[in-house]
């Protein structure tokens, strides 16, 4: 379709042009160019975003016993608030909407691991087995805690990788008996945990085991469960309910501020997913401005280009030039350009993103900023649409009127 | 070869109409030289055009080798005009950026001759006109009987049946036009009808018909013995290299 010949008629005009050429394969370039930047950087804005929430599962709400700070019922504020395994069956089997549900309680002090000559000082969380998803928690070897560990008071632990990796080095870790205080647990698991290195560091062991084993009655520290596929104002109905069943228990202010602390991540996931949206939609906004003004600068000059070789048309006709060999003949050299320079725009961009991703450091706000390639493609392609049809127009009319006419404008 | 009958032809300005052409008759054979004539407005210009088909006509019959030419697309048009039509015009019009080799080739690029082919061919024709040595200059580096005669070139490379020359010599001395009426006249020699359009009587006088326009009619329509274009010595077909060639040491 693209012969020798026409490359060389093209290259002419181009080469005639330098200036003209140079002007519209810079906005079409600069407009790619701006696009690709743009969307990239939003993407590391949001996976920058999504890596802060990737430790916990976003759908899940965190309850801490505080102290109380108002007076209820003739009682005096300042009482300490004090969960036990009571409250944990309250919020899973009142609150509606639980899905997995856990109570977390600590050993107090510090805790010496050991097995046989190897020890560390590691903390122990004793947990529900449903513990697992809130925290999402991948196990890599064995299994998690289950019911039967929980009900049989089993002396079952799950070790953390860097747990497994202090006490065993390489040897397998499953079966092994450890020592925590002083009482033998058998690892049944190893975990990983895409959250900070101390998620890594930590044994779990089941919650009945532990209050038995360690002397901690029946207390609980915190009680956590996720909300399923709860909306926002699902999960702070939930938060309410909790509030005032526990409130109820307790005997505190429902609407006490200090006696509970609720950590809702639905509400915090929610406000940051909205607050992406924002900064999406204004990117788009912002590129696809960009891009129509790369549209609007090539059209303009597509308009003159036609409009100023108008006389060479005429010429061109009069020797012999079908309609349709000049518009072929402007179409060619816009979607040349427009092509070559969107292409270049597109790789200047997807270098600029690399260079950034390189040059900032991994920071929680903004990581490895990247752009859809899809997107890239469809946005030079729409510009090369653009330019050709921009061109064609004036193309069509310029072939179109008799070669007289275009003769005649001296 | 050509033949119109009752040709007439109006321009619409605004709402006044202009009857430009009222009832053409006129038929021409191959290898005559005819120049028009007429005052300004006689609508000689409009002949030449309707006889080039780069503007259509309302009424008659444009008839060439028998074949009805009315209405005709442009596509058509354009084929029709790249076959069998060659055109000088007053201002040249060869395409700036172009040399003078690449403008005589053009025609050729239309009908798909192979670019090879194409340059020797427009060697060819340049040298007839008597300029193979300005071969690679831009039309701005020529002076103007060089750049009408690279359009005469170009107009005669796709061997066309007649050819058609509006003013060919308006913008030109006369010096520099009996230069360009030389070649023309070798092109006639050829068989090549030629058709110009003029207002100069000494210019017709080089032709072998001459035809009056007045108020878009044909008033007279006469032939005569023409004179030949080279009172003073002239680059053409069969005549020694050109001046300029020749001021050269």
């Amino acid at each position: 379709m693209i012969d020798f010949d026409l490359w060389q008629e093209i290259l002419d005009t181009v080469r005639r042009n330098k200036l003209r050429t140079a002007l519209t394969g810079f906005s079409v370039a600069w407009g790619i160019f701006m696009l690709v930047v743009l969307l990239g950087s939003g993407t590391g804005l949001q996976q920058g975003v999504e890596y802060q929430f990737r430790d916990d599962a976003t759908n899940s709400i965190f309850v801490r016993a505080g102290r109380t700070s108002l007076p209820h019922q003739g009682m005096r504020p300042g009482r300490d608030v004090q969960f036990d395994t009571r409250d944990y069956d309250t919020v899973r089997d009142r609150v509606p909407g639980v899905e997995h549900s856990s109570g977390r309680a600590f050993i107090r002090g510090s805790t010496i691991v050991r097995y046989r000559d190897e020890s560390g000082n590691f903390s122990v969380r004793a947990v529900h087995p449903g513990h697992q998803f809130i925290e999402k928690t991948l196990v890599r070897q064995g299994r998690f805690l289950n019911e039967l560990d929980q009900r049989e008071f089993r002396k079952s632990a799950v070790i953390g990788t860097l747990v497994a990796e202090a006490l065993f080095g390489k040897s397998p870790a499953i079966g092994r008996e450890i020592e925590i205080n002083g009482v033998f647990f058998q690892v049944v698991g190893v975990f990983d945990d895409d959250g900070s290195e101390q998620e890594r560091e930590l044994v779990y062991v089941p919650v009945s085991t532990a209050q038995r084993a360690f002397g901690g009655r029946d207390r609980l520290a915190q009680i956590l469960f996720t909300t399923g596929d709860a909306t926002l104002e699902e999960s702070q109905e939930m938060e309410l309910s909790v509030k005032e069943l526990l409130a109820n228990r307790h005997l505190f202010d429902p609407a006490d501020p200090r006696a509970l602390f609720v950590t809702n991540n639905v509400e915090n996931f929610q406000r940051f997913a909205s607050l992406m949206a924002g900064i999406r939609a204004f990117i788009w906004v912002v590129g696809i401005g960009t891009l129509v003004a790369g549209v609007v600068g090539v059209s303009n000059i597509m308009m003159i280009a036609v409009k100023e070789r108008t006389r060479e048309i005429g010429i061109r006709k009069a020797v012999g030039a079908t309609p349709f060999s000049v518009v072929r003949l402007v179409l060619e050299e816009t979607v040349l350009i427009t092509a070559i320079a969107g292409y270049a725009g597109l790789v200047l961009g997807v270098f600029t993103l690399e260079g950034l991703a390189r040059a900032l450091p991994e920071a929680d706000f903004f990581r490895s900023p990247q752009v859809d390639l899809g997107v890239a493609l469809s946005a030079t392609l729409l510009l090369v649409v653009a330019g050709a049809l921009a061109g064609f127009f004036p193309a069509r009319r310029a072939a179109a009127i008799r070669p007289i006419e275009a003769l005649r404008d001296e | 070869m050509i033949r119109l009958r009752g040709i007439h032809k109006s321009y619409w300005m605004g709402a006044n109409r202009l009857h430009v052409l009222r009832g053409i008759d006129l038929a021409i054979a191959p290898g005559e030289f005819i120049s028009i004539m007429g005052a300004s407005g006689s609508g000689k210009s409009t002949l030449m055009n309707v006889l080039g088909l780069l503007d259509n006509y309302d009424e008659g019959e444009y008839r060439f080798d028998g074949e009805l030419l009315k209405d005709l697309s442009e596509t058509r048009a354009a084929r029709v005009r790249g076959e069998r039509i060659g055109f000088v015009f007053q201002s040249f019009h060869l395409i700036p950026f172009k040399t003078a080799l690449e403008n005589v080739a053009l025609p050729l690029y239309y009908r798909k001759v192979p670019r090879r082919q194409r340059l020797r061919l427009a060697a060819e024709y340049l040298d007839k006109v008597g300029l193979s040595d300005r071969a690679t200059h831009l039309p701005r580096e020529l002076s103007g009987g060089q750049q009408q005669r690279v359009a005469i070139a170009r107009a005669l490379i796709s061997q066309p049946r007649i050819l058609l020359a509006d003013e060919p010599t308006g913008a030109l001395d006369s010096q520099t036009s009996r230069e360009v009426m030389a070649v023309l006249q070798g092109v006639q020699d050829e068989g090549v009808a030629v058709v110009i359009v003029t207002h100069e009587h000494d210019i017709a006088e080089m032709t072998d018909r001459v035809v009056h326009l007045v108020d878009g009619e044909i008033e007279s329509d006469r032939r005569q013995e023409r004179r030949a274009a080279f009172d003073v010595p002239v680059p053409g077909t069969q005549l020694p290299p050109p001046r300029e060639a020749t001021a050269l040491p």
